[in-house]
């Protein structure tokens, strides 16, 4: 047990002083050309939607059940989201964009109770009830599209108009960084990430899920439902990524067009670099958003045309094995993940 | 995570078929279409023709070989849910070769199923390594190696193989260049069917021999079953598990050179084949049996080349094959279901068997 402890200590603090090493050197590169303020605005806008569904899959599998469905549900809370607000937006313009996020996280938790079904009930194979789930998101979402809107492809015309925070914007150099032109949803976002850190490190009720994830046996021993709480945590899961799609949509995306394109996936590989903590997933994800956004915008900004895109986009997944390999004989996975109880 | 192979596998694929093709009518029915004329379309689209049955075969070409690929991997226990990405890169590598080598047939066959072969392999032996040598899981470590290829061939594409039009996919290879072989297209009257079927063929007898006659699918199958005891008895595990991965990526990149420069005669580029999963269906329906992968492809095959006719003559969306796969998938998944169901059917038979069993003795013991 104390092994267990000591363990936990140095490997947290170690990861946060990578991330923020990191992602010093990155911001300093950035801001050496004057770059960080034109690429800093896309790249949060790239990782919020992988910071909530990484944040959804931590749910999942703190509570000991392997989600690899969060592309398919990303997929989904996409759709769902789309289909309202192109229903919704000539009727009521203020409110079309939160009720199109608010569907898409319950379409999403819906979704996610099949997931749930199998793995907790039925104790299936969370691997392949997973990619079933991914497949079946895929089939059906634009299924939907093709017999309710016409087309495969759902467009809405509003999107989320940037806004300057009132105070915050006006503190010289992060000020103009991170508090000018932000989206609404953005902060929607960090408030469900601190949200969701209190909720499990900081509360019974998650220290309870936690377990449910190390030892399921010893939590019920205790009189706590597992399956109640396992059920929670994926349905939480897919709640989130409902919300991540619904995020893709409405901030850069404006178009439901049947995939995600492996963010579910990305969200996974953060969740895992991450070391499955609230703080490692943020910095994670914002680490491979801002990869992802330089790959994006290197052929536009010559500066950056010496390094080859496919660097940066391939990077994410590269540096989560070598985490895996790292971090192999002491690994902050829960420990029953993935077995049924 | 452990991937388990039940005995009863047939009552229960045929169980989640069966399923999966009521959820496949239901959603057709949702839709206001009526769900027999639907698969009416369906399976004619896959069947009605010489032409079509060539174009079903040369799907089910594709899907055999990514359901070995899945099927060989969970023999040895692991599941290799990385047969896109390894598709893609054998894929890639038996498209250069139809670009540049000029040989006479037989050669140039030999060396492009070489040239996906050793594609695919070389994507599937990194995992492998991982698992053998530091215990990551092959699960997520085959998820990364697929969005690296992914994104690796997104860029190589547009650079090295560029189509003088479009931006998205590679030039097209000469139809000479291609699997597709006069004689083959005779018979069938055109359409996508090429060599291929005969690579897929060989595979399902090669690996039916390398699992049911050699040391080296006993020792797969052993460690696939009990790891621990596998070791015990002197088993390597370590290499086997490489080798296993090896050969599975391999296969699915002979799928991948079936599909890329067989079916198709291009790639496109930010496209994962969405074949790779479907292998895992072919792979769960055919219980993991070569020969059982070879009939479940062929289902598989009917499904995705009846499609695009169904949706020519109904209201359907083509998407609804894809659906009723991944519901089948969703039903192998959680076979504990029928397995109960089955289990029960049993049970009551055996229950009675025993009942009458009982009151025989009771009346034998109450004469004493």
């Amino acid at each position: 047990m104390n092994d267990k402890r000591k363990k936990y200590i140095f490997t947290s603090p170690l990861w946060i002083g990578i991330y923020i090493l990191l992602a010093l050197v990155l911001l300093a590169l950035l801001s050496m050309n004057h770059l960080a303020r034109l690429i800093l605005p896309y790249a949060i806008a790239y990782t919020i939607p992988l910071l909530v569904t990484a944040l959804g899959g931590l749910y999942s599998e703190r509570s000991g059940v392997t989600n690899l469905g969060l592309e398919g549900l990303m997929l989904v809370g996409y759709f769902a989201s789309a289909l309202t607000i192109r229903f919704t937006e000539q009727s009521s313009y203020a409110l079309a964009l939160p009720l199109g996020l608010l569907v898409g996280v319950i379409a999403g938790a819906i979704f996610s109770m099949l997931h749930a079904f199998a793995s907790i009930n039925l104790k299936a194979d969370q691997v392949i009830s997973g990619t079933a789930i991914n497949m079946l998101a895929s089939a059906i979402t634009v299924y939907l599209a093709r017999t309710i809107a016409g087309s495969g492809n759902v467009r809405i015309m509003l999107g989320i108009i940037r806004k300057d925070i009132p105070v915050l914007s006006k503190i010289p150099g992060i000020g103009t960084l991170f508090f000018t032109q932000t989206y609404w949803s953005t902060w929607v976002a960090l408030i469900v990430w601190g949200a969701s850190w209190f909720l499990l490190y900081k509360t019974s009720f998650g220290l309870r899920l936690r377990a449910c994830g190390e030892h399921p046996s010893a939590v019920a021993s205790a009189g706590v439902n597992v399956y109640k709480m396992r059920y929670f945590g994926v349905g939480m899961s897919g709640a989130l990524a409902g919300l991540g799609g619904g995020i893709i949509l409405i901030t850069y995306s404006g178009e439901f067009n049947g995939t995600v394109a492996g963010l579910g996936f990305l969200s996974i590989a953060a969740l895992i670099f991450g070391q499955w903590k609230p703080l490692g997933i943020l910095g994670a994800t914002f680490f491979f958003g801002t990869a992802t956004t330089i790959a994006n915008v290197s052929q536009v900004i010559p500066q950056l045309g010496i390094i080859p895109p496919v660097i940066f986009k391939v990077f994410p997944y590269v540096v989560t094995l070598l985490a895996l390999v790292a971090f192999s004989k002491r690994s902050a996975a829960p420990k029953a993940i993935g077995e049924p109880f | 995570m452990k991937v388990r192979i039940k005995s009863n596998a047939f009552l229960i694929a045929v169980s989640a078929v069966i399923l999966g093709l009521i959820a496949g009518g239901l959603l057709m029915l949702a839709i206001g279409s009526n769900p027999f004329t639907g698969f009416y379309y369906l399976f004619r689209g896959g069947l009605m023709s010489m032409e079509r049955i060539g174009n079903t075969i040369a799907t089910a070409i594709t899907l055999m070989l990514v359901g070995l690929s899945v099927a060989f991997a969970f023999k040895t226990g692991l599941f290799n849910i990385g047969a896109s990405g390894q598709m893609l890169v054998g894929g890639l590598c038996a498209t250069l070769v139809a670009h540049y080598v000029f040989l006479p047939r037989p050669l140039y066959l030999v060396v492009i199923i070489t040239a996906a072969f050793l594609g695919g392999a070389a994507w599937g032996i990194i995992p492998g390594f991982l698992k053998a040598k530091f215990n990551v899981h092959e699960v997520v470590a085959t998820i990364m190696m697929n969005w690296i290829a992914y994104w690796s061939v997104y860029y190589f594409v547009p650079i090295y193989l560029k189509a003088p039009s479009l931006e998205t996919e590679s030039r097209s290879i000469a139809i000479s260049q291609t699997l597709r072989s006069p004689w083959l297209s005779k018979i069938f009257g055109g359409g996508y069917i090429n060599v291929g079927i005969f690579v897929a063929i060989a595979a399902v007898f090669i690996l039916k021999f390398i699992l049911d006659k050699t040391t080296l699918g006993f020792e797969l199958k052993a460690v696939g079953s009990n790891r621990f005891c596998a070791e015990y008895a002197g088993i390597k595990v370590n290499r086997n598990v490489i080798i296993s991965m090896m050969i599975a990526g391999g296969l699915a990149g002979l799928a991948g050179m079936t599909y890329y420069t067989g079916y198709s005669r291009n790639i496109q580029i930010g496209v994962l084949p969405q074949m790779g999963f479907d292998g895992i269906a072919v792979a769960l329906l055919g219980a993991s049996n070569p020969i059982g992968v070879l009939f479940s492809a062929f289902f598989f095959g009917i499904l995705q080349s009846g499609k695009g006719f169904m949706n020519a003559m109904t209201e359907i969306p083509p998407e609804i094959a894809d659906t009723i796969i991944a519901t089948i998938i969703y039903f192998t998944a959680t076979s504990v279901l029928f397995k109960r169901f089955w289990d029960a059917v049993g049970r009551r038979s055996k229950a009675k068997a025993l009942q009458n069993q009982e009151q025989a003795d009771g009346e034998g013991v109450s004469h004493e």
